[in-house]
């Protein structure tokens, strides 16, 4: 690799001294003057895309605001609890189905029919139900990212090898051992991708809920900065979910690699 | 021999639905409760609501949207994805953004596009094909970055023109990654094509099912509610089709290696 680099020509050497945080942050700073360039030079009317000095100075008013961090807490709860709730069941039933080939057969079209109807769906169900609360949007959360766990479980205890569980079972393992120390270490890894993909859902369908059905949270406060004109508001809490987007991967990322540091190998992701 | 294997098939495929829709339909059989009717009021109420009239004015309006978002956003994902992927400058540089704008849940995007485009299909198709392009880009310039560099080089040494290139090794090769992105696009497509229509419009399905629960026309609701599954369930298959067409090779070769 040093050789490879040492013969290049010296552009192209000068050209990756320069690290790719520092080409990062450039990048972001490119777009940072491209939304405060593009409404002042009259590209964009400014009544819909607020120079981005002013999206900042609306971004720091709402810093001070109480309003806001009660809508914070609230989406961050609701994506919580959530995604608690679906990561716990997904997990629990996905062994239990996993584990028995009976049981995975017959429920198989069952969740290949269930997993792909959008959760918005429920929508208006939920509404009748429990109306703008916390528990209609609770609803689409769990209903979303529950078959992403459950999906990559069975992935995962399919994957157990074979020679492992006979041995188990051989030596009269009782079943939950056998769930402890035989499966669960071979699904660890596709229950932190589940868990991966279904708090990138979670997430997206809290703000949905919020947004549509009108509980309390970020998406409810972006719908209520549009209703009233406050465009600069409204793209301030914008960026606040893409930087609770971008703080929900870096974390989930972060928890993975802690839970699985004892495996062996890098894992090739599954592809869901 | 076969009728027998088949017909166990089709059982163990179809006896939990069947089982399911039997509980769903003697449970709500009596129900005189306003929120549950019973499955056979749904059941009857689906054709004249959906097949008569709505089918041109609300269903096909949205496929139509979804269709020309979702196409835009492979296309739109692809080339800028193949273009990010090719160069690492480009790629260091616009990777922290890309990955913010990823991160943005896309609901949020329809109040924004509501400014610019107001109601009509244009803010619906914007909105679906901003939110459904990030991750058919981020899993192109993944798919363009891992081509197998032997696999390059050989394609310069021979001196594959540019074209040749780019349609026979930089597409084909990053095509598993491009189908999963396109994947997940898919099914953030969906969700935006009903959210879009149910935060502001004129016609369309999520409107539609929003009317009817906020008429508390719940029969009506709950075939809506059906139909939505339908589709998504439809448009799955479709693509799992796609898919093995697309990627025959592929899994040709993944089966050949084990």
């Amino acid at each position: 690799m040093s050789v490879a680099t040492a013969t290049r020509t010296p552009q192209a050497g000068a050209r990756r001294r320069v690290p790719d945080s520092v080409l990062g942050l450039a990048g972001l700073a490119g777009v940072a003057v491209l939304f405060e360039l593009v409404p002042r030079v009259g590209l964009v009317d400014e009544r819909y895309l607020p120079p981005a000095s002013v999206t900042a100075t609306a971004l720091a008013e709402l810093v001070s605001d109480a309003a806001f961090w009660q809508a914070l807490t609230s989406t961050l709860l609701g994506w919580a609890l959530g995604l608690a709730i679906a990561t716990v069941a997904g997990v629990v039933l996905g062994i239990v189905i996993g584990s028995v080939p009976a049981l995975r057969a017959a429920t198989n079209s069952t969740i290949e029919f269930l997993r792909p109807i959008p959760s918005v769906a429920l929508i208006p169900l939920a509404v009748l139900l429990f109306g703008a609360d916390l528990r209609s949007t609770l609803i689409l959360v769990v209903y979303a990212s529950f078959w992403q766990v459950l999906v990559q479980v069975l992935y995962g205890v399919a994957d157990v090898d074979p020679v492992a569980r006979d041995t188990a079972r051989s030596y009269r393992f009782s079943a939950l051992s056998q769930v402890r120390t035989v499966i669960w270490p071979t699904a660890l890894p596709y229950v932190m991708t589940g868990f991966r993909l279904a708090a990138a859902v979670a997430l997206i369908l809290e703000i949905t809920g919020e947004l549509i059905i009108g509980s309390p949270g970020l998406g409810n406060a972006i719908a209520t900065a549009q209703s009233s004109g406050a465009v600069a508001t409204m793209y301030a809490l914008v960026v606040v979910t893409g930087l609770l987007g971008v703080g929900v991967n870096v974390l989930v990322r972060r928890t993975e690699r802690r839970v699985l540091r004892w495996h062996p190998s890098v894992r090739r992701e599954v592809a869901a | 021999m076969t009728a027998i294997a088949w017909g166990r098939k089709l059982a163990i495929a179809a006896g939990l639905p069947a089982v399911l829709v039997g509980i769903w339909w003697l449970a709500t059989a009596g129900s005189t409760s306003v929120y549950w009717p019973p499955l056979s009021t749904v059941l009857e109420t689906f054709a004249p609501t959906w097949l008569e009239g709505r089918l041109t004015s609300d269903v096909l309006p949205s496929l139509l949207r979804l269709a020309a978002g979702y196409a835009l956003a492979l296309a739109l994902g692809t080339a800028l994805g193949t273009v990010i992927g090719s160069w690492p400058t480009v790629r260091a540089l616009t990777e922290p953004a890309l990955e913010f704008f990823r991160a943005i849940p896309p609901p949020v995007l329809v109040p924004i596009f509501i400014l610019f485009a107001g109601i009509g299909d244009g803010m619906k198709i914007l909105v679906i094909m901003v939110g459904s392009v990030w991750p058919i880009l981020l899993n192109t310039v993944e798919g363009v970055r891992s081509i197998d560099e032997v696999l390059r080089d050989t394609a310069r040494c021979y001196r594959f023109r540019r074209r040749t290139r780019l349609v026979q090794l930089v597409l084909r090769g990053a095509s598993p990654r491009i189908v999963t992105g396109a994947r997940q696009a898919l099914s953030i497509a969906i969700i935006l094509m009903v959210i879009s229509e149910m935060f502001a419009a004129t016609n369309g399905l999520g409107f539609s099912i929003v009317q009817f629960q906020r008429s508390f026309a719940i029969p009506q609701m709950w075939s809506g509610i059906i139909l939505l599954g339908l589709i998504g369930v439809a448009l799955s298959l479709i693509f799992r089709a796609c898919e093995a067409r697309v990627l025959a090779w592929y899994q040709g070769q993944r089966a050949a290696q084990r």
